[in-house]
């Protein structure tokens, strides 16, 4: 039986809480089915990321943060850069989608009504010339 | 809503047998007669609206309601001086829906492809689950609508919205926390002003209001006895009804 | 022939829509718009437990259905990703697909019947590259052209409509109308997609890495498929001129253009002065158009 957490990190823009009931592992595995223990550390994802220049935590390192229960990586830049592009997932020799567990990492901040992106501070000419596309998935990701 | 003091026993007298149905206000039950709206049975049953009132006639959008029908699973929309009583309706009242409205000046937009989306952003976050199309007690299309706005169909998004009364119930239950009725409404004023063409006799007459063309005839009204209004405006011929006879309804 | 066209085609990406509505005909199509379609949603669901984000998905495919048809021609690579993946998640699971026509108690059950196919893979599978070959009027000669395929066609492998790592299509394609291929180590990157709204710098510095290659291998311009690489490659790739010095942005084409060209078909009809990036002055260079 997963034990009840203390306080498991502050989320640095809303300085919230983020209370998950035992570990992180669990929660994730709760929202995709992929065996992150199954990962040996190569860095193909890391590779073939497109903006893994702008990364604080690699994607392997988010997996290794994820297995070791370190929730500073719901803290992490690296969640919100992903573009979805499933080229880490394709390649993995492992066979872990890691798309799909960095939507989860995702889901689990955006489940606690915790926003990346705020409607209102877009601006005006972005908003005009932007095709419907970016910004109906831009939400998807984004907002809970 | 305020409470009065009447007893809803008072209504079961002997030389009156009305059917009736059983209905909960916020969790009182009541008897009330078959054929009442439910603002009606509401008032019956002694109480008094101070807000979520208006029209009363199907119009305002004040009085939005959401009930259940005794143990079902599903919540039921309506317009509160519209819907009649049923059977074990459980009855609520709602506020009016916070939905902020953006500030934009109507002179300063076109309708362009992006002009709805760059105003509510949030309709981007649409995911047609439908939700605000069953709430709607005027059956528009509305989850179309918020579509039609997202890909710069404005004219549709007009035409399908033009029987909202701006009830609010869509934007309650939106998951999303659209709000369609102040999105629908960008909408068709930018087609008035924009793309509907205009109208010239409207403009000339405007024209002459504007130059006082009528200004005698108000300043002789304005002075007049009321007896004298009221027996003119009884006289007044009403075109599209033809011939009427005197008297029409004062 | 029923398409879905998807939000972004009625609006910055009108020229893709009328050039593939254009080139269909030309080969004996007629591409009809389906009714009643609504967004698809652009990005799939990713989560498990998350069946919601599929409606949008799945509601158009009961239009599909609704319209008599079992087959639906997708032009927006996004959107095709995103209704394969729905899809395949309904045949893959009936219990979901229970649970969603459950939801939807005012449509039809969706009945996994429609076929899904992207409007390449048709060119490619049902046309054929050869007969369209054949119907080339004014060959491409001469102009030097870099595929670039982006995420949502090749990714994950299941709505993959060619290899996921060395696609062909595109290049096939390009040979089919005469042009010459500079193939290249990018054309699977991601172009970043959606971050160009909150990564604005980071997408013109993607537009930059990909189309870089074509400067030192003499590409004149970017073949592509999506109106969200197309518009983070044009646009953004413009701006990228600006924050890189002697950076100069390769214009773009959607392979729908380009292939309305080889056809002989009217230049004015393809919307050209809608690209950030004009692609008239090398294709004009290259005899492509007057």
């Amino acid at each position: 039986m997963p034990s009840e957490s203390e306080i498991d990190c502050e989320h640095p823009d809303t300085a919230r809480e983020i209370k998950l009931t035992g570990k992180l592992v669990d929660e994730v595995l709760e929202l995709c089915n992929e065996n992150v223990f199954g990962c040996y550390q190569c860095g193909t994802c890391a590779a073939g990321c497109p903006f893994i220049e702008e990364m604080d935590l690699t994607p392997d390192e988010v997996i290794r943060h994820v297995i070791l229960d370190k929730k500073e990586v719901l803290n992490s830049k690296t969640i919100w850069l992903c573009s979805t592009c499933f080229i880490c997932a394709e390649r993995c020799p492992r066979d872990i989608n890691i798309t799909v567990l960095m939507e989860a990492l995702r889901q689990i901040l955006l489940r606690l009504s915790i926003d990346e992106t705020e409607i209102t501070s877009l601006s005006e000419e972005e908003k005009r010339k932007i095709p419907q596309m970016a910004f109906v998935s831009l939400f998807r990701k984004n907002i809970g | 809503m305020t409470e009065t003091d009447v007893e809803c026993a008072k209504q079961d007298e002997p030389s009156q047998v009305t059917a009736t149905v059983e209905i909960f206000i916020m969790g009182k039950r009541y008897d009330v007669p078959i054929g009442f709206t439910i603002m009606k049975a509401i008032e019956f049953a002694g109480y008094q609206y101070i807000r979520s009132c208006g029209c009363r006639a199907g119009f305002c959008g004040a009085c939005a309601t959401v009930y259940r029908k005794g143990q079902e699973q599903k919540l039921h929309f309506a317009l509160a001086c519209q819907c009649l009583v049923e059977e074990g309706m459980y009855l609520v009242q709602i506020p009016f829906v916070p939905a902020n409205k953006a500030l934009y000046d109507i002179n300063d937009l076109a309708p362009e492809d992006n002009t709805i989306l760059t105003i509510y952003p949030e309709i981007a976050r649409c995911v047609s689950c439908n939700t605000c199309t069953k709430s709607c007690p005027q059956d528009i299309k509305v989850m179309m609508y918020i579509q039609n706005s997202l890909r710069g169909n404005i004219a549709k998004a007009a035409e399908l919205s033009f029987d909202c009364i701006q009830c609010g119930l869509c934007a309650m239950r939106c998951p999303a926390d659209i709000k369609h009725y102040h999105v629908s409404q960008l909408a068709r004023r930018l087609r008035g002003k924009y793309i509907d063409p205009e109208s010239k006799e409207l403009n000339a007459r405007l024209k002459e209001l504007e130059e006082g063309k009528y200004m005698d005839e108000v300043d002789e009204m304005m002075s007049m006895d009321r007896d004298i209004i009221l027996n003119l405006y009884k006289k007044r011929k009403i075109e599209a009804q033809g011939d009427l006879d005197e008297g029409a309804d004062a | 022939m029923l398409y879905y066209p998807g939000c972004t085609l009625k609006t910055s990406a009108k020229n893709l829509e009328a050039s593939a509505i254009a080139i269909a005909e030309k080969l004996g199509y007629k591409l009809v718009e389906m009714d009643d379609w609504n967004c698809c949603g652009v990005v799939a669901s990713l989560t498990s437990d998350d069946l919601m984000h599929h409606l949008a998905s799945l509601r158009n495919l009961i239009r599909v259905e609704e319209q008599g048809q079992d087959k639906v021609l997708v032009l927006c690579d996004m959107c095709y990703n995103t209704l394969k993946q729905t899809d395949i998640r309904m045949k893959a699971s009936q219990s979901d697909l229970d649970t969603l026509n459950s939801f939807m108690d005012e449509e039809s059950d969706y009945k996994n019947t429609v076929k899904i196919m992207h409007f390449l893979e048709f060119l490619r599978d049902e046309v054929g590259f050869a007969t369209l070959k054949k119907k080339v009027k004014k060959p491409l000669k001469g102009l030097r052209v870099m595929p670039y395929y982006g995420c949502m066609l090749l990714r994950p492998r299941e709505v993959a409509i060619d290899d996921a790592e060395d696609p062909r299509i595109l290049s096939d394609l390009i040979k089919a109308l005469g042009a010459k291929v500079v193939d290249n180590p990018y054309k699977i990157e991601c172009c970043g997609s959606y971050r160009t709204i909150d990564q604005k710098e980071l997408t013109s510095r993607r537009a930059k890495s990909i189309s870089s290659y074509a400067s030192t291998h003499d590409a004149d311009l970017i073949m592509l498929s999506c109106p969200l690489c197309q518009y983070n490659l044009d646009v953004r790739g413009k701006e990228a001129e600006s924050m890189y010095d002697g950076y100069s942005q390769l214009p773009t084409l959607y392979f729908t253009q380009l292939i309305a060209l080889a056809l002989g078909l009217d230049v004015e009809s393809l919307g050209l002065d809608s690209h950030a990036v004009d692609p008239a002055p090398i294709l004009r260079k290259r005899g492509v158009i007057d």
